[in-house]
C-alpha cells in the first residue's frame, strides 16, 4: 500500500514551509522512521520522515519549492 | 516538570560539539532526559537553509585566510557567527512537552533571553516579524533551530563578551544590522560564567525543567 508523505502541522500560524533537502532520490528504498525530507520556515529546519517502509516513487515538491501544510510531498510505495 | 541534565561543553570545535548535539538527539529519542547544551565556539561561520553568498560582505578566501571556518548545516536561518565570549546554548528538547509548535518554541528562547537580559538590567525585545532578540536597535542574540521526530537541536546564540568587529564579514541573519553584546550595553561587566548560571535557571522557569545529574 502506498503512503503519501504530508508536511506535517508545525504549530499556530504556519501556513506552508519551503523544500530544502530531499535526502532521498525517486527509486531509492526507505526504511520507517527515516527523515525523508528537511523543510524550513524561517528559523527552523525540520525533518519529515516516513511512517512506512518502501521504495520512493514520486517527490511531488522539488527542492526550493514551497508546499502548503499538508499537501503530499512524495509517494512512497 | 521534566527532567533534564545541564551540559556544559566550554570551548569546543564547531564540528565536534555538532557531533555530541546529533548523540543527544538520538539519546533523547530513545528516551533519555532532555539536555541543555552550553558551549562557546572558536570563530567560526554557520550557514543555515536560508543563507544567501549575497550576506556576504567580504571574499570567502579572505575569511579561510583569518582561520574561520564557513560550515553549511541544516538548522533554519541565514549566516551567522560563533566565537570566544558569546554563549551558545542547545537545546536538545522533546517538543512533544511543548506542544509541537515551532513558532511557539522560538518565541520561548527569545522569552529566556529577555529574561537573562532583565537580570543584567538590560531590556531585550523583539521586533515584530523577525527572530531574535534586540536592545534598542542592536541585535544581542539569534536564534536557529533543527527538529527531528520532534527533538530540536541547534538553538541559540547570545552575545556576552565576544569580539564584535568579526561581524563585519557578513550580513548577520542577512539583515543589514549592528550587534552588541551583554559586556558593551553593560560597560565592560557580564562575566559569561555567571550568564551560564542565569541563562539555566532562565530555562528552568520558561521550560518547566527540573535539574539531574
Amino acid at each position: 500500500m502506498s503512503q503519501e508523505l504530508k508536511l506535517p502541522e508545525l504549530g499556530d500560524g504556519i501556513q506552508k514551509a519551503v523544500v530544502a533537502v530531499w535526502h532521498y532520490q525517486v527509486g531509492d528504498r526507505i526504511k520507517a522512521g527515516d527523515d525523508v525530507v528537511e523543510v524550513v520556515t524561517d528559523k527552523a529546519a525540520f525533518s519529515v520522515s516516513a511512517e512506512q517502509s518502501g521504495k520512493l516513487e514520486q517527490i511531488l515538491v522539488a527542492q526550493g519549492q514551497e508546499a502548503a501544510i499538508g499537501q503530499t510531498l512524495a509517494v512512497i510505495a | 516538570m521534566y527532567p533534564c541534565q545541564l551540559i556544559d561543553l566550554g570551548l569546543i570545535d564547531y564540528a565536534q560539539a555538532y557531533q555530541f548535539q546529533k548523540d543527544c538527539v538520538q539519546k533523547v529519542l530513545n528516551g533519555e532526559p532532555q539536555k541543555l547544551i552550553f558551549c562557546e565556539h572558536p570563530a567560526v561561520l554557520t550557514l543555515g537553509r536560508m543563507s544567501k553568498d549575497s550576506n556576504f560582505l567580504w571574499p570567502k578566501e579572505e575569511i579561510q585566510k583569518e582561520n574561520i571556518k564557513i560550515l553549511p548545516i541544516d538548522r533554519g536561518g541565514e549566516v551567522t557567527l560563533h566565537a570566544p565570549g558569546q554563549l551558545v546554548v542547545y537545546p536538545i528538547f522533546n517538543l512533544n512537552h511543548y506542544g509541537k509548535d515551532l513558532k511557539a518554541f522560538l518565541h520561548r528562547l527569545e522569552e529566556v533571553i529577555i529574561n537573562v537580559l532583565k537580570d543584567r538590567g538590560i531590556e531585550g525585545r523583539r521586533i515584530d516579524g523577525k527572530t531574535g532578540v534586540w536592545v534598542e536597535r542592536d541585535k544581542i542574540a539569534s536564534l536557529g533551530v533543527g527538529v527531528k521526530k520532534w527533538i530540536s537541536f541547534h538553538g541559540l546564540s547570545l552575545n556576552v563578551s565576544n569580539d564584535l568587529e568579526l561581524y563585519r564579514m557578513i550580513r548577520p541573519c542577512g539583515m543589514d544590522i549592528r550587534m552588541t553584546s551583554i559586556m558593551k550595553k553593560c560597560n565592560g561587566h557580564g562575566a559569561p560564567l555567571d550568564i551560564r548560571t542565569i541563562m539555566w535557571h532562565s530555562f528552568k522557569a520558561e521550560f518547566n525543567l527540573q535539574e539531574i545529574e
